[in-house]
């Protein structure tokens, strides 16, 4: 058995005990805290150097062969997922020294950020449809307790609907499961790709894949099942809002890539249409939403949904080359815009508010943290040579492949509309003379300001080494596209001992 | 059997489906409640009813005599419960929270966060 596709669900749930048992202790709880992101993101660094070379890797949990036991299975779009959730964990664990206040970390608020980071790592990990339920589950009660914690109203309100939808989403998913089960008799995914090719009632596949895109798709937050998004995320703080849109619409967006390159791909035509239909509408709808924001976190939160638009397109399109930019795309997505997240959360503390009227001014204030937000904010928009400029440029190279030009032209004119957007936030926030009665207060930031910037400032570095050099990412999204579009060996890897 | 299970299912998801329409919170983490019974109930129908063969092996044999029923759909289900009674109870200390805070049990009065 590989012991190190246990580790990245062992080490959150290890530092999660020892940080429930050491509740009494805040210094202790911060430090473990931070040591166990890091342990998390040094074991997923492992896994990926392990996984590009030596291919997928397979765990039979208690040794039960595959179809009948738990299969935890890493190939590379896994691993990557991974190592993207390790990296947001330890940014985000360092980011909460300076930003989280004392009465949130005595009630658990460390604890429940490493269980969440176990659910969103076991999903990315697990080879079993109804495990992937199970882990879903892990995460959504831990983000549930996250964006309630503090109690405030506007949380409370946000959580409510939070909460329902995500519940409809996994009662869903559930029916789905089990209806699966009903038509192929296993859950296993490998054995469920081998099953479903065989099936001759395939309207009967399709409608059930239809039911799965519409529980991911929920939890990815597609058009037009995303309005839980925008009505919650901006209402906790801000640590968590970044954790939260960095990867919790991304695990749904997993799901869907993998259960739509692996099991359901016996109607391309038909199903991966609808997908391309609805990325389309996705990004439209998301960054419209945008446009009618007045506040910061607020355009973010719709901005998410817009861009998981893009990487439903690389799905829909269906060749290496989309899926290459998928991949890309993801990777890119989940740093800047954790990044920016995290940046409105420091104008959040020296201004005193996320409303863009009575921002202002902290180009003059802070120049050195206008770039910082230029850098991810022109990513997002995709301005060359930043990572979003790639990402784009692949997916849309794969559009024009297939003489799909009407998704190139959404694509390309939702990018436009995106760089309005962040215009709009830098025109606001960092350009504008100074509002009266606004005083930006320097001690705000306090004694953690190193803890506030370094993460700001490492992932914006990411964002400028990923642009100028392109090469290494892509190679890697090139191999795991390819692996997603060759079943064959994954069903190999994990089957290969009982055929 | 079947059919009736099937009307029985089909009722939950309605009932649940119907409360959660409704703006009271208080009927909508029941109607959640409701959708959450339906889809475990959904699981035990499509994973073949069998009455009176339990899947025990008989000393000696490799496998049970003639059809016996499938126990992977009931862990699922069992595993489903579980999951769903510790959620359930989360939403509804979550209800209580926004009632006490918001002072309102209407959906359509917490509606701040949605446009600011």
């Amino acid at each position: 058995m590989n012991l190190i596709l246990v580790l990245p669900l062992i080490i959150p749930l290890l530092t999660a005990i020892i940080l429930l048992l050491a509740r009494q202790w805040r210094h202790v709880q911060r430090w473990v805290s931070v040591l166990g992101a890091l342990a998390l993101f040094g074991v997923a660094l492992a896994l990926l150097a392990l996984v590009w070379r030596n291919g997928i890797l397979v765990a039979q949990i208690g040794n039960w062969p595959a179809p009948y036991g738990i299969t935890l299975v890493a190939d590379l779009f896994s691993a990557i997922m991974i190592l993207l959730a390790g990296l947001m964990g330890l940014a985000v664990a360092v980011y909460s020294l300076a930003s989280m206040d004392p009465q949130r970390e005595r009630y658990g608020y460390y604890p429940l950020l490493h269980i969440l980071l176990m659910g969103v790592c076991g999903a990315f990990l697990t080879g079993d449809m109804f495990n992937l339920y199970v882990w879903f589950e892990v995460m959504l009660v831990s983000s549930f307790v996250l964006m309630a914690l503090g109690g405030e109203r506007a949380q409370l309100e946000g959580t409510v609907k939070y909460v329902t939808l995500n519940l409809i989403s996994s009662a869903l998913f559930l029916a789905a499961v089990g209806s699966l089960y009903g038509v192929a008799g296993t859950l296993n995914m490998a054995d469920l790709a081998l099953q479903l090719s065989q099936v001759t009632q395939t309207g009967l596949v399709t409608a059930l894949s239809m039911l799965f895109l519409v529980a991911f798709g929920i939890k990815a937050a597609m058009f037009p099942l995303f309005f839980w998004l925008p009505a919650s995320y901006h209402t906790p703080p801000v640590a968590v809002s970044a954790i939260f849109a960095g990867l919790l619409t991304k695990v749904g967006v997993y799901a869907l890539i993998r259960v739509f390159t692996l099991i359901f791909v016996q109607d391309v035509a038909f199903t991966h249409t609808v997908l391309l239909i609805l990325a389309g509408l996705t990004m439209v709808t998301g960054v419209l939403g945008a446009v009618a924001q007045n506040s910061f976190r607020r355009i973010l939160s719709f901005h998410i949904v817009s861009q998981i638009g893009y990487m439903v397109m690389g799905l829909g399109l269906f060749t290496p080359l989309a899926l290459t930019g998928s991949i890309f795309y993801i990777m890119h997505h989940i740093i800047v815009k954790t990044n920016l997240f995290l940046i409105s959360g420091v104008t959040h503390r020296l201004g005193g508010s996320d409303q863009l009227k009575k921002l202002g001014g902290f180009y003059a204030a802070y120049p050195g943290l206008a770039v910082l937000f230029l850098i991810p904010a022109f990513s997002l928009a995709g301005i060359p040579p930043l990572s979003g400029f790639w990402a784009k440029l692949i997916l849309i190279q794969a559009g024009l492949g297939l003489q799909q030009y009407v998704i190139v032209a959404v694509a390309l004119g939702v990018s436009l509309l995106t760089l309005f957007s962040m215009t709009k936030i830098w025109a606001e926030v960092f350009w504008k003379p100074t509002p009266e009665g606004l005083e930006i207060d320097d001690a705000t930031l306090g004694p953690g300001r190193l803890a506030l910037l370094l993460p700001i400032v490492a992932l914006a570095a990411l964002t400028l080494v990923i642009g100028l050099t392109v090469e290494p990412l892509y190679m890697l999204s090139t191999r795991a596209a390819e692996q997603l579009l060759n079943p064959a060996a994954y069903i190999q890897a994990v089957l290969g001992g009982t055929q | 059997m079947e059919t009736f299970l099937a009307f029985v299912i089909g009722g939950l998801y309605a009932a649940g489906l119907y409360l959660m329409l409704r703006r009271s919170i208080v009927k909508l983490i029941i109607g959640l409640a409701l959708l959450g019974q339906a889809a475990n109930l959904l699981i035990f129908t499509v994973g073949r009813l069998t009455r009176g063969q339990p899947a025990l092996i008989p000393f000696g044999a490799a496998r049970p005599d003639g059809p016996f029923a499938d126990p992977l759909p009931q862990a699922l289900i069992l595993t489903a419960i579980v999951i769903g009674f510790g959620v359930q109870a989360f939403a509804v200390v979550l209800i209580k929270r926004a009632y006490q805070t918001v002072k309102t049990d209407d959906l359509d009065d917490m509606r701040s966060t949605d446009t600011n």
